[in-house]
């Protein structure tokens, strides 16, 4: 099952590293990670997509939470919570195909950020499936270049995950 | 006043209570060993490779219940004591490891004797600090003790660059210090334990297995108070030998892949488990999938990511073992219950049964020595009052299957890593933390020469340790496993070329002696041990083709054991694999 794990951490050299790193050591997967520091500059907020058994997730866990610059972690999808992503997509689009493009980016109310003669730049938030679908629509041979930020989330509610 | 970076690490490591600091100086450590030179609080002991500092720190660690302190210097300093690092990482001993780094500016240009030593310690400390600012530094060396000496305990690596060393500030030693994001659990869940006592009083055929944790929490006696209490079995994993007293009747002895019989086979019947700070490696369990089938599983650690990352607790206790020891005798003392006696007289008469098997019997009659009756007149001779430390490998096993251990922190042993040339400089460490006491290196010829240079460093300090070489020209665990598994093709596990190891030791100025028949090994030891004041080599010549019994082979279960032919097991059933 697909986890998202966020973490506050001491924002720290090498300290995403740790985390990195204990993922490589251990065999866990990673499918996305983000970091950026928080509006307290001394600390990171790091949010990370992962996914497997009950057991495997526990033990990931239980090991970001033995790591000594880790302060506080929650598993995002064990309540209700709001996850986006935005992305980055540069597409051809000649002729005929810039209407169809564009009708597209209105359908999934992306925006048109960069133009040129011969391709648009899009910029596109969502849920990942949101996007997985945006890129699947777009004719696949039109995609120039996709970049993707990985997924931040946050709770629903008044709760929020601080010191 | 202020001082420089290097006198206020020596400062504060003198501040924490550090009398013995191993290392090996080199380029960017000599502020820190000109600092050294100018103080006589902490005494440096100078190892002849950084991997000799290390183990020798950690033997003092393991030994004493303090931390062990290194100080090497950068580059290959570093690399040399990734080793011990990850010894002690492996068995959760408190050790602080300052490492020389190459000037700040320097960093990252692959200076002369650079590496990245926070990136090469990372998975193998507790935790790692690089030093940036001088003002930083006391309270860093502060955290660094605490970090490595409280909850699951281990090594914390600092990391110096040299400027640091140079710069001055004023020297402030925190006298405590708190962690926004290190805060260990000590007392454990108070509803958890009542579930616990509950099913350790209902229990029919319980067994209690302890690990390490009890030795690192100093609490054997109240481990011992409670086994007695009950009147359970209790098994000690190789890292927890000695936290029950080994010639209790209530001990069934060591479990797992060499355990004794006994041992194994209560793991395996039992049908309640008290599980004290062990970790259910994998050395332990056998195969996961046929562990113990009938047992539902307490399971007390400090480390929350012990508890069911490979056997799932049915009650699992976070929380530190001495502070939850204590509250379970006083559950099981005031609510007035006993265990159910008739029970467990018929659980013991079962173990009884399984205790006559004498799995540990060997052939007394040889006349070549046998490794297993060194290591038991060793156990006479010193009357199991010796610190033994051991390499690794068969002579490991025999020691750890033969001596007696009755008392915590007496056996030193890398467990967990399997460090080969961990031995000698251990039991080092071990002379310089109980100078009266008598200590002794079990060890063979192939793990010694993996430390061997450390001889020297006993010649210069004085250290009259007992060497037990158990010599059978074999890397013979390598070569039990290539019998059992591989055909008898004894690949690269024979030793050609052994030096003369008694003209060796005379060579580094201590006493040799080779031992080549059963009869001389009782005079040797005594001879070696009444010499309170000479290091003595003992190179026993063994039997070749010893092999450690019983043993569980990969993949099999407590209940599949393979007994000496001894014990009445064919060659035809050795056949594993």
């Amino acid at each position: 099952m697909r986890h998202i794990i966020s973490i506050l951490m001491e924002n720290e050299s090498g300290a995403l590293s740790r985390v990195a790193g204990l993922f490589s050591a251990r065999g866990y997967n990673i499918e996305s990670l983000t970091v950026a520091p928080t509006e307290d500059a001394s600390l990171s907020r790091l949010t990370l997509v992962t996914s497997g058994s009950d057991r495997v997730v526990e033990q990931i866990t239980k090991q970001l939470n033995k790591l000594i610059d880790v302060v506080k972690l929650i598993d995002l999808v064990e309540n209700e919570h709001i996850e986006r992503e935005i992305s980055l997509i540069k597409v051809r689009a000649t002729g005929a195909g810039r209407d169809e493009i564009s009708r597209l980016v209105e359908i999934f109310r992306g925006r048109i950020v960069d133009v040129t003669d011969t391709s648009f730049t899009i910029e596109m938030t969502g849920s990942c499936g949101k996007i997985d679908a945006f890129l699947k629509a777009v004719p696949n041979d039109s995609i120039i270049e996709v970049v993707r930020s990985g997924v931040l989330g946050i709770a629903r509610g008044e709760k929020g995950l601080r010191l | 006043m202020e001082l420089t970076g290097a006198d206020i690490l020596v400062k504060a490591l003198a501040d924490e209570g550090v009398e013995y600091l191993f290392g090996y100086p080199g380029g960017a450590a000599l502020h820190i060993y000109d600092a050294l030179y100018r103080q006589d609080k902490v005494k440096h002991i100078l190892a002849r490779h950084e991997q000799g500092a290390g183990h020798a720190a950690d033997g003092f660690a393991r030994s004493s219940g303090k931390p062990g302190v290194v100080l090497v210097t950068s580059g290959p300093g570093v690399t040399n004591v990734v080793t011990p690092v990850a010894t002690a990482h492996m068995d959760s001993i408190p050790m602080v490891i300052i490492t020389a780094q190459v000037p700040s500016h320097l960093i990252g240009d692959d200076a002369f004797q650079e590496v990245d030593a926070i990136g090469i310690t990372r998975p193998c400390v507790k935790h790692n600090f690089l030093v940036k600012d001088v003002r930083d530094l006391a309270a860093t060396i502060k955290k660094a003790f605490y970090v490595a000496t409280s909850g699951r305990q281990g090594p914390v690596v600092v990391d110096i660059p040299k400027d640091i060393t140079a710069e001055k500030t004023e020297y402030v030693y925190p006298k405590s210090i708190s962690m926004r994001s290190y805060q260990p659990v000590t007392e454990g869940h108070s509803g958890q334990i009542r579930k616990a006592v509950q099913l350790l009083l209902d229990a029919k055929r319980p067994v209690i297995y302890s690990g390490g944790g009890i030795i690192s929490a100093n609490c054997s006696d109240k481990l011992t108070e409670l086994v007695r209490l009950l009147g359970y079995p209790c098994t000690n994993t190789l890292m927890g030998l000695g936290a029950f007293p080994a010639d209790d009747p209530l001990f069934v002895g060591m479990l797992g892949m060499h355990g004794t019989y006994e041992a194994n086979l209560t793991m395996h019947e039992c049908d309640v488990m008290l599980c004290l700070g062990a970790r259910f490696d994998d050395r332990v369990t056998g195969d996961t999938n046929k562990f113990s089938p009938y047992a539902k599983i307490i399971h007390v650690d400090i480390d929350p990511s012990s508890i069911s990352k490979t056997i799932s607790a049915d009650i699992p206790v976070v929380g530190s073992v001495d502070v939850i020891l204590d509250e379970m005798i006083r559950q099981i003392k005031e609510s007035g219950r006993k265990p159910d006696a008739e029970e467990l007289q018929k659980w013991w008469q079962q173990i009884d049964g399984w205790r006559k098997v004498d799995c540990l019997a060997y052939d007394h009659d040889s006349e070549i020595i046998k490794p297993q009756f060194v290591i038991q007149k060793l156990y006479e001779t010193t009357q199991g009052d010796a610190f033994v430390t051991s390499d690794v490998g068969q002579h490991q096993m025999f020691a750890a299957q033969y001596y007696k251990f009755n008392e915590p922190r007496r056996w030193i042993n890398s467990g967990g890593l399997g460090t080969m040339g961990f031995g000698l400089p251990a039991a080092m460490g071990v002379q310089f933390a109980h100078p009266d006491a008598t200590v002794a290196c079990v060890t063979g010829d192939g793990s010694i020469q993996m430390c061997l240079q450390e001889l020297s460093t006993c010649k210069q300090y004085d250290l009259p340790l007992n060497i037990i070489n158990l010599n059978n020209r074999y890397l013979g665990m390598v070569r039990q496993w290539q019998e059992f598994f591989y055909d008898r093709r004894y690949s690269n596990s024979y030793m050609d070329a052994l030096p003369d190891l008694v003209k060796l030791a005379e060579g580094y100025g201590h006493v040799g002696i080779k031992i080549e028949k059963p009869a001389d090994v009782e005079g040797a030891l005594k001879e070696a041990l009444s010499d309170k004041s000479r290091l003595y080599f003992l190179d026993f010549i063994t039997d070749q083709t010893e092999n450690v019994y019983p043993m569980i082979a990969a993949g099999k279960g407590h209940h599949e054991m393979h007994l000496s032919p001894r014990n009445g097991d064919d060659d035809d059933e050795r056949e594993l694999a």
